[in-house]
């Protein structure tokens, strides 16, 4: 018997919605044959069958959500026998065929969210709205500690003793959420999506992780600039590739990562782990959050590979198609705070890469070139690096190699 | 300090009750001159002498009867089944004599059936088995597993002087494993009332009810969840007839989700009618479904690997325990 798992779409992906079964139990299915289809707030992907053999059971049915590495599925030699669970179907007044876009949220229907014969009894004990209780459980079940934890939060302003509930009541107290409900004013509370949540938790892992110094350099871009606009045309024309400046900085940053290892690297425990693999995370914003797919082994690509590969992977990011693994496996991140005037920022960096470069917006600028002033495309880029492995003068040379690189660009592009 | 076995501890309260009452005899298979096919009744023959120590042939239908008859005369006999297997060839006695004598007549049979059960130690289909539900099932009988050494011990005095038919499961994979020190016995009670369950571990995440050598089995996945967070409460039952329902339902209704574990198959066993008086009488108080742990329905096997795959192992306790504590 293989266990078919809920993948993880990402690093920092907790959870998955099973949109669509393409078998049924007791189907035979072939490994690597496509067999359900999922979607994460990053990514909507069909899963291949890990193995051959006949769809013994469904664990988790359309439209329901779990975590990473739930069994959604088991395949075996024949239909399971003694099914401990039977596969909870989304609604049945949605259709199976098509998919429906978007899933159904599938804690709630027009009942209310699934919880549990305790659940309910405490909801009418004490007049809860399950509702607004955020269910923690399988499929976004809501679970006793969540009504515990909702009653807390409702109880704390009072700072009446939980009586009732004296152990739960201590194991919830220091948990965060309890805080928002309780502000004064007018609120209107919002759950928080599965990317919000992981982006939030990334953000705060990485800050706690990572001794994070940032550096600021200038450099003088004109020639890229130059190059791009002359062939922006010829490129979109002859390749359907539209040429952005990313390709060029990744084209640098990837150079001058191969002379500086510690650059590229990451710590585990009291090891650093020098990446020989040159794969450039390149962050990409989406309505309500951002996401970071990868340009893997960027240092073998010709630049017209480059161009391709970030025009791809930024159009499916924005479509919610990528694959998993092309959100993973990054070992550098570019990000890209320029587009609203920004001059630079300070980015945090994605675990568990050592460092993150921020390309500020291109301007033209005054600047003193040969002891006269004229007029070049400028640009600040910033450099955030985990001082725990690299320190100041390190990365102050890495950003002097990409800069020499940048200004001194003479490949050609086509 | 000496230790004191589980099998020593059946010998010690068959010994001292048989000192401290006449009317308590022995019989069975090989009880006597061979002191027992595991050494149970070893020196009782000279001790006790043949009228109280019986030797019969083959017959377990045979020499249940004659144990019915005994105790309608005023005798206690303990019938030893030397693998409990062969029950079997009792059942009609048992059921049909035994469990409705004081139904139809108001006369008690004070006798205890005992002998090895369960599986484990590779001794194939007619030499392992659980057959607690048709007893269970038969109304008139008590049936009572213990699992430690003191219950071993107490459990059996209890049903030596019990006034009804008691079937006393023993298994056989705790006979020697399963040690205490006699100091610890000594400061235990020296009888274990029948009908009493014992919660073994305190937990608030899920409660494990089990009985017999499964009891270890609980505690060991205990030990591994409580490393994840996850806390195990596990009830040891003891008695299965009469069911300490109390028990049960106190402990569902404080931590809300129920595992039944046993080594006993799935089909008709007692964790499907512990589920359904769960479900009948704490329905309100479940956050979860109630989960069984049990072996499959199928005979025991001999081979070896397929023995393991069939009893209940802690990682199949653990793997239930997340799904459920997930849910």
């Amino acid at each position: 018997m293989i266990d078919v798992i809920m993948p993880q779409m990402g690093e920092s992906i907790a959870e998955g919605t099973v949109t669509k079964w393409h078998k049924k139990v007791g189907d035979r299915v072939e490994r690597d044959e496509p067999l359900f289809e999922i979607s994460t707030d990053k990514v909507d992907t069909e899963i291949p069958s890990p193995a051959s053999g006949i769809l013994s059971e469904i664990r988790v049915g359309e439209g329901q959500t779990v975590p990473i590495n739930t069994v959604v599925a088991v395949i075996g030699e024949k239909v399971a026998e003694a099914r401990t669970e039977a596969p909870r179907q989304a609604p049945p007044s949605r259709p199976p065929a098509p998919p429906p876009p978007p899933p159904p949220p599938a804690a709630t229907s027009e009942r209310g969210p699934r919880s549990s014969p305790l659940v309910r009894k405490m909801a009418r004990e004490h007049e809860i709205d399950l509702l607004r209780v955020s269910g923690s459980g399988q499929g976004g079940r809501v679970t006793k500690q969540d009504v515990v934890k909702h009653l807390e939060s409702r109880r704390a302003p009072a700072s009446a003793p939980a009586a009732q509930m004296p152990r739960a009541a201590a194991a919830a107290a220091p948990a965060a959420p309890a805080v928002a409900a309780t502000l004064p004013g007018r609120v209107e509370i919002a759950p928080m999506s599965a990317m919000r949540k992981s982006i939030a938790e990334h953000m705060i892992l990485s800050r706690r992780t990572s001794a994070h110094v940032t550096t600021v350099f200038e450099a003088d871009v004109s020639r890229i600039v130059q190059a791009r606009e002359s062939l922006k045309r010829t490129f979109e024309k002859e390749e359907g590739v539209k040429l952005t400046y990313t390709p060029f900085f990744i084209r640098a940053v990837t150079s001058a990562l191969k002379s500086f290892p510690a650059l590229n690297a990451s710590i585990e425990g009291d090891k650093i782990l020098y990446r020989k693999d040159y794969n450039i995370g390149v962050a990409v914003a989406l309505e309500g959050g951002l996401i970071v797919p990868v340009v893997h082994h960027a240092d073998e690509k010709s630049f017209l590979g480059l161009a391709r590969a970030v025009s791809d992977l930024g159009e499916r990011a924005r479509g919610k198609k990528l694959k998993p693994e092309e959100v993973q496996g990054g070992t550098f991140t570019l990000t890209n705070p320029g587009p609203y005037g920004s001059l630079f920022g300070t980015p945090i960096i994605n675990q568990p890469q050592v460092a993150i470069l921020g390309v500020g917006g291109i301007h033209k600028r005054p600047v003193v070139v040969n002891d006269a002033i004229a007029v070049r495309s400028m640009v600040y880029l910033a450099l955030s690096f985990d001082h725990r492995l690299v320190d100041g003068a390190l990365a102050d040379q890495f950003m002097a190699d990409v800069k020499r690189r940048l200004e001194g660009w003479d490949e050609k592009i086509l | 300090m000496t230790e004191v076995t589980y099998l020593e501890a059946i010998r010690q309260a068959m010994w001292e009750e048989m000192e401290r009452d006449p009317r308590v005899i022995l019989l069975g298979e090989d009880v006597g001159l061979y002191g027992g096919a595991f050494k149970v009744t070893a020196g009782f023959l000279e001790k006790f002498g043949k009228d109280r120590v019986i030797d019969t042939p083959i017959s377990e239908e045979g020499y249940t009867g004659v144990a019915i008859g005994a105790a309608f005369n005023g005798l206690r006999p303990i019938v030893e089944f030397q693998f409990i297997d062969f029950i079997a060839n009792a059942f009609n006695m048992i059921t049909n004599f035994a469990a409705k004598s004081r139904y139809r007549w108001g006369a008690g049979v004070p006798i205890v059936m005992r002998g090895p059960s369960g599986g484990g130690v590779r001794a194939g289909p007619f030499h392992s088995q659980n057959p607690e539900m048709h007893f269970v099932h038969t109304p008139g009988i008590k049936v009572v597993a213990p699992a430690t050494v003191a219950d071993a011990r107490g459990l059996l005095k209890a049903a030596i002087r019990d006034e009804d038919p008691v079937l006393y499961l023993e298994h056989k994979k705790l006979y020697r494993h399963v040690k205490a020190s006699s100091a610890e016995l000594e400061s235990r009670e020296e009888i274990v009332p029948i009908g009493k369950a014992i919660v073994r571990r305190r937990g608030e995440n899920i409660v494990v009810v089990t009985y017999s050598a499964m009891l270890y089995v609980a505690l060991e996945a205990a030990e591994i969840l409580a490393k994840e967070g996850i806390e195990l409460e596990v009830i040891d039952l003891r008695s299965l007839v009469p069911l300490d329902k109390e028990c049960i339902l106190e402990s569902v209704r404080r931590v809300n989700k129920v595992m039944i574990l046993h080594e006993d198959t799935r089909t008709g066993g007692m964790a499907g009618e512990i589920a359904a008086i769960v479900a009948d009488e704490a329905f309100d108080d479940l956050d979860g479904p109630i989960v069984r742990v049990t072996a499959p329905d199928t005979p025991v096997p001999y081979a070896a690997a397929l023995e393991d795959a069939f009893i209940p192992r802690a990682e199949d306790v653990v793997r239930a325990a997340r799904r459920l504590a997930a849910y």
